[in-house]
């Protein structure tokens, strides 16, 4: 990328690779500029008299704020604005679902970090200095901690404390098994950590509204929460999808966008914003921690008869996407398994902890830490093999999900299950292996003989797309043309993120697989001339924005052969569309696509629905989700318990994709979902005491380093699910659901200790082990 | 298409005035082999701020910059470091070579290739980082094994390959070194002595 390419960031992602087809593993389009550091991410823009933005975040987890001064702030040279709450043109307040989140806090403080101001300054340690010297003054309150207090205690916003309750009742509420288990179970607050900051650039247009180039998940919400705060017209509010480093669901809510364009408007000038690591901690929603009461009755011969369960899922202060979160949560609380009787009730709560929202595998991944663990239980309880308990249960097409749900499309549960039983385990740990391979690495801390094995399993499901009724679409348009060479040339104008996932390398797989056309270009996604393809989140996009560029083939090819038959003057029913060529039957006559194209282009606009979803009723009840995705993984860990060290040393996987399109990028989503699962198993938690968060750094907060990734094998289950594009589910959720379970599984299997939370820290292994020995 | 839009920092310089309460100078720095000028510049400034920021590259990243992830690991007189723990001022009289500088290097550019093929590349932040750190390490043991490989990688974070398919391109790497260093004779190091 150069300067004088004039739009930057809107240099066109080609990849025209002949033969690059669906099924084929094409490498990405965007990889070799990535490799040499030219992509431009949205924290690389820059541009001639731009300013640097700094938020100023609440240092309380929960205060009055009695006032605000931004004298000393302005005061500073070099500092050019200084906005705060009583600066926000429009609504005072945005949200994904609901606005109940302030722009700035005005008088009130919810949550640890919560922005009251934000600066703009020539230079970013001026920006720093300035939002350092604004005075706030603020009166401490006691803050609501506990999500079980907040339930109960009064409203710490005008909305309430409650954001959801949930109860899903199914079959007979009194059916009682042989075998009744139960137990308690917790996740901790885990984070998306995406390596690239928060970040972007906003610059003021001249009809009053603003061009903005950020890394987001969603163009259009942010579009449309932008321009509500900011007072404009949605049309004046301009997002360009600038480089993306990583999401996972983080991204899906705004954070810097509305501060950013009210520095561009506030300043005239331009304004990027980055924030530091510190800072994106405290920028972003989280994973929601849980808190999950089950109790399991099952039949003597290992029937599933009954699924309890009570799940609280801590919100923080703000609502973001809590309510979809607690609805999987609960749906999916009995996991892929028959289960005939349910009742499971979901609170979704809010508390002055940090506010939680979106991140890889949401509510899904919370619940299986608690159903896998009672299956295990279960299985001890039963005396049965913990496998062979997860095959007698598993689903299977045409059953029933507790929500009444008849499961219609492909449910390879048993599949999935022997594949990651089937991979081969791993040679015994090695005594005189290198120390490097024992828990805890590098600092050689286990001694050879402490070291236990232990083998564990976890399976897992979760929903694609948006549920309950939600509108999910995209739009997409295609145009062909002949190049200037005479080739075909096919656009593809989709307003989807990439953050990552691989969606611009499968789009022209998919343009080519139709069309027969090798050259594909990828307009740069904006606001501005397409339509919304919602969030890349939900593992949906190969399925939505995949399936609306299919749609949009397909239209295109049916034009192609009425050209030609117009040509030919013959009925459009004897041409065929063959790979790149219109034949005609009768003679074998072909014509090319550009040969087609010559008398003028093609261009074709489509939105594209998923079938609709239902609410859920009063009784959780209801075909609220489109399709599901399932997973199962294998852990081998092997255990210090006197120091509680933990090494992951082989995750075996089989997972349901219904069609790998790009097997190469299927590997690297399963691969990469496995470590962040890992991550949550053992390592990753935001720790937060009394609202305070703790550890904001790649210091405090750690996240697994290739030293700490073990092997992965993995098979993928290829069983075409209906109605989807190729039959490709998505895969992006699965390995980061069950890969975390079937690690604590393994280190219960390892240890013999009850292990019950998410992450395991040390002390839990050592502690336990301290008491048992003692 | 989009208006006017920004360029990438690749354009040069910075904001051109630094904030006057701090001290300002201009200083001179050996970049990708080029003698450049730092104009203006606070003397606080990392040389990952100069270098993205002032000077036009920003291929080193920003991820951390508290010296955790290495996504800003460049070289320095030929050793790696985090440019986020570097001060601009500090890089005075040294070689500093960036991922775009190495770029022109073909033992690098096939580490690029090596990683988009193998698919070690998903949104990219972490790459510049890792083609640098892979680049050291093969230099300095090209036969290291695949232990010494993760030791020597263990500094660079990647939040979405779960390191799987990095791994594969440096195996792959080495196995095409290894075939045409068969044919010349030569010797490489294993890692044992690190």
């Amino acid at each position: 990328m150069t300067a004088n390419s004039g739009t930057g960031i809107a240099e066109r992602v080609t990849g025209a690779r002949r033969g690059d087809r669906v099924g084929d593993s094409p490498a990405r389009p965007d990889g070799a500029q990535k490799t040499r550091g030219e992509f431009a991410f949205s924290s690389d823009l820059w541009m001639d008299g731009m300013l640097w933005g700094k938020t100023l975040r609440s240092p309380h987890v929960a205060a009055k704020i009695r006032s605000v001064d931004t004298a000393p702030a302005l005061a500073i040279p070099g500092v050019r604005a200084v906005v705060t709450a009583a600066d926000v043109p429009g609504r005072p307040t945005f949200g994904l679902d609901v606005p109940d989140q302030p722009v700035f806090a005005s008088e009130v403080i919810r949550y640890h970090g919560e922005p009251v101001a934000a600066v703009a300054a020539d230079h970013p340690e001026a920006a720093r200095a300035a939002a350092a010297a604004i005075f706030v003054d603020y009166e401490p309150l006691v803050p609501v901690v506990d999500p079980e207090i907040a339930l109960e205690a009064s409203p710490i916003h005008p909305d309430g404390n409650v954001f959801r309750h949930l109860v899903i009742r199914h079959g007979a509420p009194d059916a009682t098994g042989d075998v009744v288990v139960e137990g308690d179970y917790e996740v901790g607050m885990q984070d998306q950590a995406f390596l690239g900051p928060e970040s972007g650039l906003a610059v003021p247009a001249e009809d009053g509204g603003v061009d903005l180039y950020i890394a987001t998940q969603w163009l259009h919400v942010d579009r449309d929460q932008i321009a509500a705060s900011l007072g404009v017209p949605a049309e004046r509010v301009r997002l360009y999808l600038a480089g993306v480093g990583g999401a996972f669901g983080g991204r899906e809510d705004v954070s810097l966008q509305i501060h950013l364009c009210m520095l561009a408007l506030r300043t005239g000038r331009p304004v990027k914003m980055v924030y530091a690591r510190d800072e994106s901690f405290f920028g972003h929603v989280h994973r929601h921690p849980a808190r999950m009461w089950y109790r399991h009755h099952a039949s003597r011969d290992g029937d599933l008869v009954k699924v309890e369960a009570r799940i609280v899922i801590d919100g923080g202060a703000y609502l973001s996407s809590s309510n979809a979160v607690i609805s999987n949560a609960a749906c999916f609380a009995p996991g892929p398994y028959r289960v005939p009787n349910a009742l499971v009730e979901g609170y979704a709560v809010r508390t002055n902890n940090p506010p939680c929202g979106a991140m890889r595998g949401f509510g899904a991944v919370q619940v299986c830490f608690g159903h896998e663990a009672q299956m295990d239980k279960l299985a001890a309880a039963l005396f049965m093999d913990p496998v062979e308990l997860r095959l007698r249960n598993a689903l299977e097409r045409n059953d029933r999900l507790v929500t009444g749900q008849v499961l219609r499309g492909a449910v390879p549960v048993r599949e999935v299950i022997r594949a990651a039983a089937s991979h081969p385990l791993p040679p015994p740990p090695d005594p005189a292996g290198p120390v490097t391979a024992r828990p805890g690495g590098a600092g050689a801390t286990a001694g050879p003989e402490d070291v236990r094995r232990g083998v564990g399993f976890a399976v897992s499901m979760k929903n694609i797309a948006y549920s309950e009724g939600f509108d999910d679409f995209v739009t997409a348009r295609l145009r062909l043309e002949a190049g200037v060479d005479g080739e075909a040339v096919a656009t593809v104008s989709v307003a989807t993120a990439e953050v990552g996932q691989g969606f611009v390398t499968l789009a022209a797989q998919i343009v080519r697989e139709e069309l027969g056309v090798a050259r594909v270009v990828l307009a740069p996604p904006s606001t501005v001339d397409v339509g919304s393809a919602g969030s890349s989140s939900a593992s949906r996009q190969t399925w939505m924005s995949g399936g609306a560029l299919q749609l949009a083939c397909a239209t295109l090819r049916a034009e192609l052969v009425v050209r030609a038959a117009e040509l030919w003057e013959c009925a459009a029913t004897q041409c065929l569309f063959d790979d790149g060529d219109v034949v005609r039957a009768a003679t074998g006559e072909r014509l090319s696509v550009p040969d087609l194209l010559a008398p003028a282009p093609l261009e074709t606009e489509h939105e594209f629905h998923h079938r609709p979803t239902r609410a859920l009723d009063a009784d959780g009840q209801g075909d609220a989700h489109l399709s599901f995705m399932f997973a199962a993984h294998r852990a081998v860990v092997d255990v210090d318990p006197e120091l509680g060290l933990v090494r992951v040393v082989q995750i075996a996987t089989g997972q349901d994709v219904g069609k790998a399109i790009n097997p190469v990028q299927v590997t690297g989503q399963i691969e990469g979902g496995v470590a962040q699962g890992i991550g949550l198993a053992v390592m990753e938690e935001i720790v937060v005491t009394e609202g305070h968060v703790r550890n904001p750094s790649f210091t405090d907060y750690l996240l697994p380093t290739v030293l700490d990734m073990p092997d992965v094998l993995a098979t993928v289950i290829e069983e075409p699910e209906p109605g989807a594009p190729y039959g490709a589910k998505g895969v992006g959720e699965p390995p980061t659901i069950s890969s975390g379970p079937a690690v604590l599984a393994a280190i219960r299997d390892a240890t013999g200790f009850p292990v019950t939370r998410a992450p395991v820290r040390p002390e839990d292994i050592a502690l336990t082990w301290m008491r048992r020995t003692s | 298409m989009p208006p006017e839009g920004p360029a990438t920092a690749r354009s040069l310089g910075g904001p051109a005035d630094g904030p006057a309460y701090v001290q300002a100078d201009r200083y001179e720095l050996l970049v990708n082999g080029t003698r450049r000028t730092v104009e203006d510049a606070w003397l606080g400034e990392s040389l990952l701020y100069v270098l993205r920021e002032r000077l036009g590259l920003p291929g080193s990243k920003n991820a951390c910059e508290q010296g955790e992830c290495g996504s800003c690991s460049v070289l320095l007189d030929s050793v790696v470091v985090c440019a986020c723990l570097v001060l601009g001022v500090d890089a005075i009289g040294s070689q500093v070579e960036t991922v775009e500088g190495l770029s022109a290097d073909g033992d690098v550019a096939e580490i690029q290739a090596g990683l988009v093929d193998a698919g070690g590349v998903q949104c990219g932040f972490c790459t510049p980082g890792f083609v640098v750190a892979v680049h050291d390490l093969l230099r300095r043991t090209p036969l290291a094994d695949e232990m010494a490989v993760r030791e020597a990688l263990s500094g660079n974070l990647c939040r979405c390959t779960g390191y799987g398919r990095i791994l594969e391109a440096v195996r792959r790497v080495q196995r095409s070194r290894a075939v045409s260093d068969d044919s010349d004779g030569s010797d490489g190091g294993t890692g044992d002595g690190e």
